[in-house]
């Protein structure tokens, strides 16, 4: 045979070979907890708030967790959108490509996608002391929205740099100004506007630590943004710690819940933005 | 129908009329006057006078590099986007200098000013947006204007019959020549006097080509058309007037008749007869 050929057939032995790593994780991860969890799971867990003496072995859900996490993720993907797709847009279209500005802040976003979620739970505990702010439902967005803001920005801009100049300098020779081709770029950039959000979502439905210090947690849904909320990942941290087995396995319930929540997110985004993905410009 | 021809709007009223929506101010001949510009520091255009003629289309013809461009990129101010450009002398429509306008007054001279791109360059939304577009940002809004806006511009460039039930479709699905089209039609739905084409069929197979060309023709009517090719008979077709460049000058301008078989300047006789390109 020839060398190329056996070349090829080494190298997609070896994709298949990681291809069959990454399945082999997911699928354990997905069973084990599964396996512990779902025998638990009722109606009632996931629609009743926590009972008494819960973290026991008391009756009751976890609804509050699932609706914390909700308005947490919901409040900081809006956040993030509003403040990340502005930043994008001006790093592109008002600076100038090789400006210092622009790559000082590119850093600056590269150096904060790697910073661990506790620091930013640190940090907004400490300006939480600092504004005399007690643990919030609106302390627990900041910070994730702090978290997912460098994710938001670093996918987006990463296709909004790859924009044709054609296209721009069709926008600018109809007359437009740098501010109205936003809706140029926002469209262009729908399909990386949806794999952001949903990169973000993953990691935001997903942080304990972050929201730990910053939103707290309660046994009841908030009324108020400054009202304390329970949070899925600090449900699952919580019960996890409990000596008691059965309490041990609702973890895993609150586990398979997060999962689903992930998924049907992730299916209902890509769906949603498909529609506005189709537009873009090669 | 005539579809070129700009109706004028009854003077009773401020009536909406779909091809005369915007002021057009009568004297909006395009000229410049020793024009110069550079990029960082190296001379692209030297001491340029030219003077487009309206309603003709004016052929910029010439080897490569040698500016042709450059110059129509100046007439809408396009160079800016360049990284170290520095424009010196005048370029005046009517009697506003294009060179020293301001940001403001950039994009009403520009509306003034279309462009054909080299490729065909929608933008990434529906057929119906990117001819609303334009027309959005210059003001002009609700649903039954800007209907009856796109529908007469894609008539105007015969786009109306290939796209009327898919309006709502991407404009990246079109063909390549029909998306040609549809660049030319969002450039005319904003009422230019000249509209500029930087080689406008030359990434087009040869029937879409050929179609994009008759339509200039037709549109010299109501349009000034300022053309740059690298194809001699391209622009011996439908040339009326004629610039030849070389290395950032200006060599010979006149009549395409005149400039073809008469050519008064050497360089202009051996470019014609292939001796470069």
């Amino acid at each position: 045979m020839k060398k190329s050929l056996i070349e090829e057939k080494i190298f997609k032995m070896l994709m298949y070979a990681a291809i069959a790593l990454v399945i082999y994780f997911v699928a354990s991860v997905v069973l084990s907890v599964f396996k512990r969890g779902l025998p638990l799971l009722s109606w009632e867990m996931v629609s009743q708030l926590p009972g008494g003496g819960f973290y026991i072995g008391g009756g009751g859900g976890f609804l509050n967790a699932i609706v914390g996490s909700l308005y947490i993720v919901g409040g900081a993907t809006i956040l993030g959108l509003g403040i990340s797709i502005p930043v994008v847009f001006f790093l592109n279209v008002y600076l100038k490509p090789n400006s210092r500005l622009g790559s000082v802040a590119r850093l600056a976003y590269d150096v904060l996608f790697g910073i661990p979620s506790i620091v930013y739970g640190a940090f907004g505990f400490t300006l939480m002391i600092y504004f005399e702010m007690r643990t919030s439902l609106i302390g627990g967005i900041l910070v994730v929205t702090l978290l997912i803001i460098p994710i938001f920005i670093r996918s987006m801009d990463e296709v909004a740099k790859a924009t044709p100049t054609d296209l721009m300098e069709a926008a600018y020779s109809l007359g437009a100004t740098r501010w109205e081709t936003i809706a140029v770029i926002v469209r262009q950039i729908a399909p990386a506007i949806a794999t952001a959000t949903l990169l973000s979502i993953g990691r935001a439905i997903g942080d304990a630590a972050g929201v730990m210090f910053t939103a707290g947690f309660s046994d009841r849904i908030p009324t108020s943004l400054t009202q304390q909320t329970a949070t899925l990942p600090l449900s699952v941290y919580f019960q996890l710690q409990s000596p008691s087995l059965e309490v041990q396995n609702r973890a895993y319930a609150a586990a398979v819940v997060l999962t689903f929540i992930v998924l049907a997110l992730s299916i209902g985004g890509r769906i949603i933005m498909n529609r506005f993905s189709r537009n873009k410009i090669q | 129908m005539n579809l070129f021809h700009r109706e004028k709007a009854s003077a009773k009223d401020n009536a909406f009329v779909v091809n005369n929506k915007f002021p057009h101010p009568d004297d909006m001949r395009l000229s410049t006057h020793a024009l110069c510009v550079s990029i960082g520091g190296n001379p692209i255009l030297k001491h340029v006078n030219v003077d487009i003629p309206c309603n003709k289309i004016t052929c910029i013809i010439g080897p490569s590099g040698c500016g042709k461009t450059t110059l129509l990129r100046t007439f809408n101010r396009l160079v800016d986007t360049i990284e170290g450009v520095k424009m010196t002398g005048v370029v005046m429509l009517g009697n506003q200098n294009i060179v020293a306008a301001g940001a403001s007054e950039l994009t009403e001279i520009r509306r003034h000013i279309g462009l054909v791109p080299q490729r065909p360059c929608p933008l990434p939304m529906s057929i119906y947006d990117n001819i609303a577009y334009g027309c959005r940002i210059h003001g002009i809004s609700g649903r039954r204007k800007l209907d009856a806006i796109v529908e007469y511009y894609l008539r105007a460039v015969g786009l109306w019959d290939e796209v009327k039930d898919r309006l709502n479709a991407p404009a990246n699905k079109l063909s390549g020549g029909q998306q040609q089209r549809l660049c030319l039609a969002r450039s005319l739905a904003i009422e230019p006097s000249y509209l500029l084409a930087d080689e406008s069929t030359s990434a087009l197979d040869p029937i879409s080509s050929r179609m994009v060309e008759e339509l200039f023709v037709k549109l010299k009517k109501d349009y000034s058309i300022v053309m740059v090719t690298h194809t001699l008979r391209q622009a011996k077709r439908i040339a009326d007037h004629v610039i030849f460049m070389y290395l950032g000058e200006v060599i010979e301008e006149g009549d395409a008749e005149q400039v073809f078989n008469r050519p008064k300047h050497e360089l202009t006789q051996r470019y014609l007869a292939g001796s470069f390109s």
